[in-house]
């Protein structure tokens, strides 16, 4: 096994959704600067969308909504707890990024005047934009890259980001999942985009590649930002959703909604009144899920043949293919019977909730020089056009940065210790196998860490992955791909241990079900409407602190801040 | 007598990704879908020429079936999730 040390001016760690985005609108800042796109998998079909898009989430189209009041539904979404500069900054560029995706071949679903065809799924305003031929959004997205001659090595996993001795960025560790090599990667800037923290809980099936999220997005680029220094904001906001019951792809309210499908009881009444997921939405579905009215399902039994034929193609065909053999398998059809749901294992993700890097409105995070989009950079409801908007932003300032930069110094000392600690699992003659210590890791993720929350168990939490980081030291790796899943256990046991801390830290509840704590079950205002700050302190130790909220730049009435508080159907009689 | 310290039994698992000898055109030098596999759980057997699921963690999300030239490859739900 070989060292390979290569030096670049903007080095982009992440091929999937912001990280090819920040690639190519680096090198249009600037065409000289070398760019480099790193990624875990294949860049042609890795991350969140590997197999494309069935729509956007969160569409500002003119003529349906304005970025004021995306600001304030989100804001309203996440119970206050935003930066609103940054909900701003991405909802004022939203729509010139939908026109450019346009333009680059991605198909949205227009009307017959060419209009693009919103649909209403938020409780307030209108942001859903379907895209039922969206399944080749990576085929776009890769010939942009090769017109814009962004440099592309696969197969490399980053470990760590290496620090300047100024504590400006320099580069990032990897290593081949298929050869062992160490790399070390020399960059002026660095965006780091590796996704959600998805591998976090373990699906109540036990199969470990079960998650909702893409299991390569691990949580890889949570540790690292966190082993870097970065600040990282809002971890206790758990992403959980709504999904099939044993199968990983939402029911899929979004895409169903519009065409009359949606979520029931076991009666097949409605419980709730706006299908988009929040954490309040995630509560009542618990609360129907356990209280005696579940399962919950989504019915579409009562649709049209030709609706129904038209939410299987675009349902079968986009994002989750595979889930047309789910249903055949379990003898499900849409026109008979209502599709069985049930909540998600828990996992991080500022694309749908808010855990993620803290970043400001230019992709920035706390440490200079290091910049961060897509799923992993905290933006809360950020999704996948949040992904592209940000992974623009982080592109432009990490070519200015490198632009203005020089390469910083680095220890030869921090690249021995993480070549050492990367290649010590397959030095090792035997121990133990990475999928058994990532196997309890996150089964006691799902004992300790699942809400609703409860003091005792998330402390008895932190003992087991405090003991579990022993383990660390015991794991076995027979080749490099086993070396990949060990390193992935690091990572993954540092997001459980975040998430308990941050989750500790919050002494109330807040996002309905995302932190629901049984010793502090009501809201409070008074001490907790700020961030909740999590980073590495001075000793070394993990540490949270509160970060005052900015003011807001878009005024809520309160009306509007308690609007997604009331999601439950009311039962009480109306008068006619 | 001593035990050693790790001790090792395999478990048997009955993998999802199935490749059709016949149309698997390996030997002929493609890779597409050990290329495209996001969680990188495909390998050629060189002795054979043909495609295998070396590794049983897979995500079911399809890209090796729908990118194989010539339709050699199907992807079954996990048995544990069927």
């Amino acid at each position: 096994m070989n060292t390979i040390e290569r030096e670049v001016d903007v080095l982009v760690i992440g091929g999937g959704t912001a990280g090819p985005m920040a690639a190519v609108k680096a090198k249009q800042a600037n065409p000289a600067l070398k760019v480099l796109l790193l990624e875990k998998a294949h860049v042609k079909r890795s991350g969140a969308i590997s197999m494309g898009m069935d729509g956007l989430n969160n569409a500002v189209v003119p003529g349906f909504a304005t970025p004021e009041q995306y600001v304030r539904e989100i804001t309203a979404a996440n119970d206050g707890i935003v930066n609103q500069k940054t909900i701003l900054a991405y909802a004022q560029n939203s729509y010139a990024m939908i026109e450019e995706l346009d333009r680059w071949g991605v198909k949205f679903e227009k009307d017959e005047t060419g209009d693009y065809a919103m649909r209403k799924v938020h409780h307030m305003g209108t942001y859903v934009l379907p895209m039922p031929e969206g399944h080749d959004i990576k085929k776009v997205l890769y010939r942009q890259l090769k017109k814009n001659r962004v440099e592309i090595t696969n197969r490399l996993v980053a470990t760590r980001l290496i620090v300047g001795e100024d504590g400006r960025i320099a580069g990032t560790f990897a290593f081949d999942c298929r050869t062992g090599d160490f790399h070390v990667v020399r960059a002026k800037s660095v965006v780091l985009a590796c996704g959600a923290a998805g591998r976090l809980g373990l699906p109540a099936s036990g199969y470990l590649f079960g998650t909702y999220e893409n299991p390569t997005n691990a949580g890889d680029g949570y540790s690292m930002a966190y082993h870097a220094g970065a600040e990282l904001s809002g971890i206790e906001c758990f992403q959980i959703n709504p999904l099939i019951k044993d199968y990983n792809g939402p029911a899929c309210a979004y895409v169903t909604g519009p065409f009359g499908g949606y979520t029931t009881n076991s009666r097949g009444e409605r419980f709730i009144e706006c299908d988009y997921w929040s954490g309040q939405m995630m509560l009542e579905f618990q609360r129907e899920l356990e209280g005696g009215n579940g399962p919950v399902f989504l019915k579409l039994d009562h649709l049209a043949e030709e609706t129904i034929s038209t939410i299987e193609t675009i349902l079968h065909t986009n994002e989750r293919p595979s889930r047309g053999r789910f249903h055949a398998g379990r003898g499900t059809d849409y026109r008979e019977r209502m599709v069985e749901m049930h909540i998600s294992e828990i996992g991080l993700c500022s694309g749908h909730s808010a855990s993620g890097v803290w970043v400001d409105e230019n992709a920035a995070t706390t440490v200079p020089g290091l910049f961060s989009a897509g799923d992993m950079a905290c933006v809360p409801h950020n999704y996948m056009l949040g992904a592209f908007v940000y992974g623009h932003f982080a592109g432009v300032s990490a070519a200015r940065h490198a632009q203005e930069h020089p390469h910083a110094n680095v220890s030869s000392a921090q690249v021995d210790a993480e070549r050492q600690r990367v290649w010590a699992p397959l030095l090792r003659e035997s121990g133990l196998p990475p999928n058994q210590v990532e196997y309890k890791l996150r089964r006691m993720v799902n004992d300790y860490l699942q809400p609703p929350k409860v003091t005792r168990k998330m402390e008895i939490g932190l003992e087991r992955f405090e003991a579990i980081r022993g383990d660390l030291d015991r794991l076995h790796a027979r080749n490099p791909h086993e070396l990949m899943r060990a390193m992935e256990v690091h990572a993954i046991r540092d997001c459980a241990e975040m998430a308990a801390r941050a989750s500790l830290y919050r002494t109330e509840s807040r996002w309905g079900l995302y932190h629901a704590r049984v010793d502090y079950p009501e809201r409070n205002d008074a001490e907790w409407k700020v961030h909740v700050q999590l980073h590495k302190n001075a000793a070394g130790e993990m540490a949270c602190f509160k970060r005052a909220l900015e003011p807001y730049v878009i005024a809520m009435d309160q009306q509007e801040q308690a609007a997604y508080q009331k999601l439950r159907i009311s039962t009480e009689a109306v008068p006619a | 007598m001593s035990f050693p310290t790790f001790s090792i039994a395999e478990q048997r698992s009955s993998v999802p990704v199935r490749i059709d000898e016949e149309l698997c055109i390996a030997d002929k030098g493609c890779t597409v879908c050990v290329d495209v596999c996001p969680l990188d759980v495909l390998a050629i057997d060189l002795s054979k020429g043909k495609a295998f699921m070396a590794f049983d963690e897979c995500w079911y999300c399809m890209p090796c079936e729908k990118d194989c030239p010539t339709g050699a490859v199907h992807v079954d739900i996990p048995y544990l999730l069927r």
